[in-house]
């Protein structure tokens, strides 16, 4: 079969089903980031709180999360958490496998892991923030949350830019383990192509051009909005802008 | 309203560990006072500036500001604030100038200068930006209200944090070395600033090395000492026939500016 043939929209095309996990991949590791951010603050909120106990807790889960594999994460949650499910539905009289929604569970694992990288960086971000500047809010009457909402989140945001955008990087590529639960991603979906067509060459080059667009394109995205925030900092801080 | 009392503190003591800063430090200022902090460094003059608006916790004393006192309970033998809702709104009626700006750095000229009265009191914005762009004028730098505080000189910076601290309408305004950290050259015009405020009859408490200012432009100098006040007068007296032996000694390190 033509090269054309096979990757076009036609009968024995696979450019749709290509397209659809390119859109699956986006929409897997969107959700993991958005995860991770969440999980992110709440870690780096308890490592800045000063609270011993907090900052244990948030020192084992950012080592934990970061020093395992990723896939054994993704196994740990998908594979561990079904067993459980199952587990629940036999006692409640459900005989057979219950599984868990691979795109959930897919999310979850890669997010966990996102979210102990993302806190690195908000803590990181946090702490470059100008102790002068939050003391100038206290003086002026802000509250607590006032200026955690004024002065500290706009800053965390601008600081933590560049560290987020090689976040979302690894969290795109980690995204292609989520595809041992069978996720039709970008990951699954080249190896399925390949595996039916025996064009693996094509196919796994095909997926892997298409993991780069992403990540070029989003790259550029994060420079964008590294620069529109970086508006405010002195010239020499602006680098290449 | 000379004769209204807008600053009291009494007794102020604070330590830090062992060490005591501040050993029992009384002030009172009325409407209108300018009142220049003197000592050498270490002498606990700022951190006396900053119990007054509890950036710094007093271990003792009490604070009253415009006749509102600031309600202060003990809690494992620490003394502390009993209400953080008073604390904030007793800050919202003081103005601090800080000897590195503190300007908020994501922020232009112009929101910073509206940033207190939009959102800690609340006020239409509109007529923040009105208030805020005379203010501007009046502090010399309108043309610069949409640039961020990074692409301004030290003086302008500093200028612009005098602006921010008036648009909240502060009882008492309060200026912790706001020349410090600035280049010679750009002293002045900070200088001519605080002169202008301090004739429109704001009342002001300096902590400053500006002999100068201390003499030509306060109506009463503190000078302290080893975390208490040594002596303190009119500028006349102080720098005149008044002044007691330390703080002659001081004043000698300053000979060039006398």
């Amino acid at each position: 079969m033509a090269t054309l043939e096979l990757l076009g929209f036609g009968q024995n095309g696979w450019g749709a089903l290509l397209l659809v996990a390119t859109l699956m991949t986006l929409a897997v590791t969107a959700t993991a980031l958005l995860i991770g951010a969440v999980l992110g603050t709440v870690v780096a909120t308890a490592k800045l709180s000063g609270n011993m106990l907090l900052v244990g807790l948030g020192n084992v889960y950012t080592t934990v999360f970061r020093g395992v594999p990723e896939l054994l994460i993704i196994y740990l949650i998908y594979f561990g958490g079904s067993s459980a499910v199952t587990a629940v539905g036999q006692w409640l009289g459900y005989e057979g496998f219950l599984g868990l929604p691979s795109f959930a569970a897919g999310a979850l694992a890669v997010g966990i892991i996102s979210g102990s990288y993302q806190a690195e960086v908000y803590r990181g971000a946090y702490l470059a923030i100008a102790k002068g500047e939050l003391e100038a809010a206290s003086a002026i009457g802000m509250n607590r949350m006032l200026r955690l909402r004024r002065v500290v989140m706009p800053q965390v945001l601008r600081y933590a830019i560049p560290g987020l955008g090689n976040v979302w990087q690894l969290t795109l590529k980690d995204s292609a383990l989520i595809s041992v639960t069978g996720l039709a991603e970008l990951m699954r979906t080249s190896q399925v192509a390949a595996g039916s067509t025996r064009q693996y060459f094509l196919f796994y080059i095909v997926g892997g051009v298409l993991y780069l667009l992403l990540t070029s394109f989003s790259d550029r995205l994060f420079n964008r909005a590294e620069r529109r925030a970086n508006r405010s900092m002195p010239a020499a801080a602006m680098g290449q802008a | 309203m000379p004769g209204v009392t807008r600053l009291s503190v009494r007794n102020i003591r604070k330590s830090f560990g062992d060490h005591e800063v501040l050993k029992g430090i009384s002030l009172d200022a009325e409407d209108g006072d300018v009142i220049s902090l003197l000592g050498a460094s270490g002498s606990g003059k700022s951190t006396f500036l900053r119990c007054i608006n509890l950036l710094e916790t007093a271990s003792d004393g009490e604070i009253f500001v415009d006749g509102e006192q600031i309600r202060m309970v003990k809690k494992n033998g620490q003394n502390r604030p009993e209400s953080q809702k008073q604390v904030d709104h007793i800050r919202s009626e003081l103005g601090m100038v800080f000897q590195s700006f503190n300007l908020w750095s994501h922020m232009t000229i112009l929101q910073n200068v509206i940033e207190g009265p939009v959102h800690v009191l609340k006020r239409p914005k509109a007529e923040c930006i009105a208030e805020a762009e005379a203010l501007l004028e009046k502090v010399g730098i309108a043309d610069k209200r949409h640039a961020y505080p990074a692409h301004l000189s030290g003086g302008q910076q500093q200028r612009a944090a005098i602006a921010r601290a008036l648009a909240m309408k502060p009882k008492v305004m309060l200026f912790d070395e706001p020349t410090s950290a600035l280049d010679p050259e750009l002293v002045g015009e900070v200088l001519r600033v605080m002169r202008a405020l301090a004739e429109d009859g704001m009342t002001m408490l300096v902590v400053t090395h500006e002999m100068s200012f201390a003499r030509n432009v306060s109506n009463r100098v503190v000078f302290m000492r080893q975390g208490v006040v040594d002596s303190s007068g009119a500028p006349d007296d102080m720098f005149g026939s008044g002044a007691s032996p330390a703080f002659r000694q001081f004043i000698g390190h300053f000979g060039g500016e006398q």
